[in-house]
């Protein structure tokens, strides 16, 4: 019997070396806000920070459903042309519904209503290929991604889709306003994000969704569906994505073929440098939310510096996910 | 006497703060069987993987043919010859049986991959092992002896001269064990050193020509087999007298009520029309050879399986045919995989306790104080060895996995206790112990089924036993009948339903 003092020690090595596992993306975070600081004093303005912050929020919004997907051992590529079709299908909804002579509240009401529940079903959708079709989820969510980003060519007829100015000018604040100068994307974001933190490591389904991810078969043999649990974790990417999309719509009041391109590999992105594994099994909802915030500050700060090229801007984020994905490897294979 | 091939000599190992082995000696010689054996947790597969080089010692010298060397990994111990079977499985699981064998040494002729050659040389070494398992099979279509066997055939199919087997026969029915017996004979006389660790203390005696003991990660003894018997080997593996390993069989009243009546059950591919029933307060054992469908039966019982006939109803005349519907009716099963069904060994212990009945701790929101309270008492209740309640499974020794599964089982308080190889890799002294846990369970009013392979286990614990053969229930025995003989005829065939008569 090993005695207590050893247990004690030993517990709090073991916590120790997780914590610091668990503390890598945000070390990673506040090492880049001092080199934006340096590099560039504008870096630390409100004004700046809030901007960033702002940005973030879409892929944001969307990482933290992707952690859920990433954590059963999933991914989900459509959502980026998810996005697009979505806000293309919101704004040819509103456009329709002005001339009825709604008020325009209800207008955007409406809008929502329309993304969100267009969001979950395409997520259903891919949920119900991948556990009742027993296709892999990159094959389904490749083939969707295709298809959603085709659908928003076809109604934008390869041009730009346009909400009216009527809408329009009544919507704007929800992107460009807020309280207390935080604006209402980043309260979005903050709420989405500790809603996430909470389903995934407090409720059953969040357990669900982490055993499942560990190993499918073990979560089989404990009573658990695993079916069920992956349908309603990609039901729940297509709501992240449609309050993406509610967020994004008033920010240029347009849709086009190339709206959202790449957010899906920006969301994946932030899932990896905040230290979800890849195979599933573990998700990590605050480090993805750094790893957010990371991509959408090394962007900033290129644009601030103009020391690098802005056009190198992938290449850094690239090597940053190769990096982060090492400093987790090396920090598991640790004896 | 030949002198050592591999020896340990003052070997000590930490992991951190929590010391695991100190200052033990361990020797094979050259043509001998070296048995290791010692309580869970003790240590053996630790000091193997250290004299493996799978792991490296925080103190100690290892001497290869009496000659100090630093084995930095477990490819300078192969170089050497030293090959070792590991008590969890280390096969690619999509790749193919001879792949497997050849892994890291594949046969190249021209700068290709000689599959045909790999492919001979790995039928004639299965064939060495009476093993029916074909080259090209995926690992992960085998069933878990036939996995074993593909372990060991790997092995021996590299040049060895010590050959350290951690708990082979685990896994293996008696027949596979005889076969694996057989091979090490020949082994030993050509000069391999063979160290065999085991629980199987009977089989100690059998194959062994010198044993040690450890305890608590300390040696404690080296004897020759032929100078002591397995209770003594067990004595000193406890430290203390072994009182009668089985309970008495206290068999349920004679009118008590059926708990669990299957009828007709056929599983496709795997079991034809079983049909048994299962009383109040009864241990029903089954038994039968690997490949006999007792598993796909008892999955396909609780709905884990699919089943094209048949008919399960519980006690209180409902159906069951979903797994759903047996956790409602009270019935749990633990799985013969702990590793690929059982826990997830990646994670601490909690979420793993609490994974099969976390609707207990919470509808929504898991009480997670709740959790960590029950992690504590079923570490006391079970004598879960674990250096920390935090640390992953995986690094709990096998038995004390086992004792976790259990525990995660017993979580749904079952009253069906359905236990497929419950004391796989299980020290003695805890067998006794979950021999009387099954026991006062059934006293206490709940019923149970046992799978296992060994035999004595059966005949000490079972009030009747249910003997099927590939796929098929060819008899039942209850009281005098049953005995290791009448148990192998119906199971081969000699007795009973469909007897080559
Ligand atoms: N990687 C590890 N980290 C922490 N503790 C470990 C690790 N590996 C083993 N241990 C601990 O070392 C002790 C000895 O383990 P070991 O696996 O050698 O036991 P064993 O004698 O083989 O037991 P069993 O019969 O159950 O297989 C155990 O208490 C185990 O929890
Ligand atoms: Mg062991």
């Amino acid at each position: 019997m090993p005695d207590t003092s050893h247990a004690a020690n030993r517990a709090s090595s073991a916590r120790r070396r997780a914590d610091f596992k668990a503390l890598g993306p945000f070390i990673a975070l506040a090492a880049l806000i001092v080199l934006g600081a340096v590099v560039n004093p504008v870096f630390l303005t409100p004004g700046n920070l809030i901007n960033v912050l702002t940005r973030t929020a879409f892929t944001g919004v969307i990482a933290i459903g992707g952690t859920f997907i990433i954590t059963t051992g999933g991914i989900d590529l459509s959502v980026g042309a998810l996005a697009a079709f979505v806000s293309g299908v919101m704004i040819i909804v509103m456009n329709a519904l002005t001339p009825e002579g709604l008020p325009p509240l209800m207008v955007v009401l409406l809008g929502t209503l329309t993304v969100m529940v267009i969001g979950a079903l395409a997520g259903l959708v891919n949920g119900l290929l991948i556990t009742r079709g027993r296709i892999e989820p990159f094959i389904v969510t490749l083939g969707t991604m295709g298809i959603f980003r085709s659908l928003v060519t076809y109604l934008a007829d390869g041009g730009t889709l346009s909400l009216n100015s009527q809408i329009r000018s009544f919507y704007r604040p929800v992107y460009y306003s807020g309280v207390l100068g935080i604006t209402y994307p980043i309260i979005v974001f903050a709420l989405v994000s500790v809603i996430g933190a909470i389903v995934l490591y407090r409720t059953r389904y969040g357990r669900y969704v982490t055993a499942t991810g560990a190993n499918e078969e073990v979560a089989r043999y404990s009573a658990i569906h695993v079916d069920r649990i992956k349908l309603a974790a990609y039901a729940l990417q297509g709501l992240c994505v449609g309050l993406a999309v509610f967020l994004y719509v008033p920010r240029l009041g347009s849709a086009s073929a190339t709206t959202g391109l790449g957010w899906e590999l920006e969301a994946i992105a932030a899932v990896i440098i905040g230290g979800t594994l890849m195979k599933g099994g573990s998700g990590r909802i605050w480090g993805t939310v750094s790893g957010a915030i990371i991509l959408a500050s090394i962007d900033n700060i290129l644009n601030l510096t103009g020391a690098i090229s802005v056009y190198l801007n992938s290449a850094i984020q690239g090597c940053i996910i190769i990096v982060a994905v090492l400093v987790q490897r090396d920090a598991k294979s640790r004896p | 006497m030949s002198a050592s091939v591999l020896a340990g000599q003052g070997i000590a190992k930490s992991f951190g703060p929590v010391q695991v082995l100190f200052g033990v000696d361990f020797a094979v010689r050259a043509g001998e069987v070296h048995a290791l054996v010692g309580e869970n947790g003790a240590g053996k597969s630790t000091l193997m993987k250290i004299l493996g080089g799978y792991q490296p010692a925080s103190a100690g010298t290892i001497l290869v043919d009496g000659k100090p060397v630093s084995l930095r990994d477990s490819e300078i111990a192969e170089r050497l010859g030293i090959v070792m079977i590991h008590q969890e499985f280390n096969l690619a699981e999509t790749m193919t049986v001879a792949e497997n064998i050849f892994l890291g040494r594949e046969i190249v002729r021209h700068c290709f991959i000689d599959r045909e050659a790999m492919r001979r040389a790995s039928v004639k070494v299965l064939a060495e092992l009476e093993c029916v398992v074909d080259s090209d099979a995926r690992i992960s279509e085998l069933s878990v002896s036939e996995k074993q066997m593909v372990e060991i055939a790997k092995a021996v199919s590299r040049d060895v001269r010590v050959l350290i087997m951690d708990e082979p026969t685990a896994v293996l029915t008696g027949a596979e064990t005889e076969v694996l017996f057989r091979l090490i004979r020949r082994l030993r006389s050509q000069g391999v050193g063979v160290v065999y660790i085991s629980h199987k203390l009977n089989e100690v005696k059998a194959i062994s020509d010198r044993v040690t003991v450890l305890r608590d990660g300390r040696f404690i003894a080296t004897e020759a087999t032929a100078a002591v018997t397995p209770d003594d080997i067990a004595r000193l593996m406890v430290g203390r007298d072994m009182s009668d390993m089985y309970p008495l069989h206290h068999l349920p009243p004679d009118d008590a009520p059926v708990v669990l009546a299957v009828d007709g059950l056929t599983v496709p591919g795997w079991v034809e029309r079983a049909s048994f029933e299962l009383r109040r307060g009864e241990i029903l054992g089954f038994a039968g050879l690997i490949g006999a469908g007792r598993t796909e039966l008892m999955e396909g019982v609780v709905g884990l399986r699919s089943r094209s006939a048949g008919q399960v109803t519980a006690g209180n005349g409902r159906s069951i045919r979903s797994y759903d519907d047996a956790i409602a009716a009270g019935v749990a099963y633990l799985t013969e995989d702990r590793k690929k069904r059982g826990l997830l060994v990646d994670k601490p212990l909690t979420p793993n306790l609490t994974l099969l009945a976390l609707g207990r701790y919470g509808k929504i929101f898991i009480d997670l104080a709740a959790e960590r309270a029950a992690t504590a008492k079923a570490i006391d209740t079970y004598q879960i060895k674990a250096g920390d309640i935090d640390m992953k499974v995986s690094s709990l020794s096998g038995g004390n996995q086992q004792k976790l599964l259990l525990a995660k089982t017993m979580q749904v308080e079952p009253k069906i206790l359905i236990v497929d190889e419950p004391t796989r890799g299980i020290d003695v002294g805890t067998k006794h112990q979950i021999y009387l846990f099954l026991d006062e369970f059934a006293q206490g009013g709940g019923s149970v089924i046992v799978i296992s392979s060994e035999m004595p286990e059966l005949i000490g614990l079972a009030h009747r036993v249910v003997v099927m053969r590939e796929g098929r229930v060819t008899g039942t025995l209850a009281g005098a009948e049953i005995d290791e003989t009448n148990i192998v005829r119906y199971a081969t065939g000699l007795s009973g339903v469909g007897a080559d008569a």
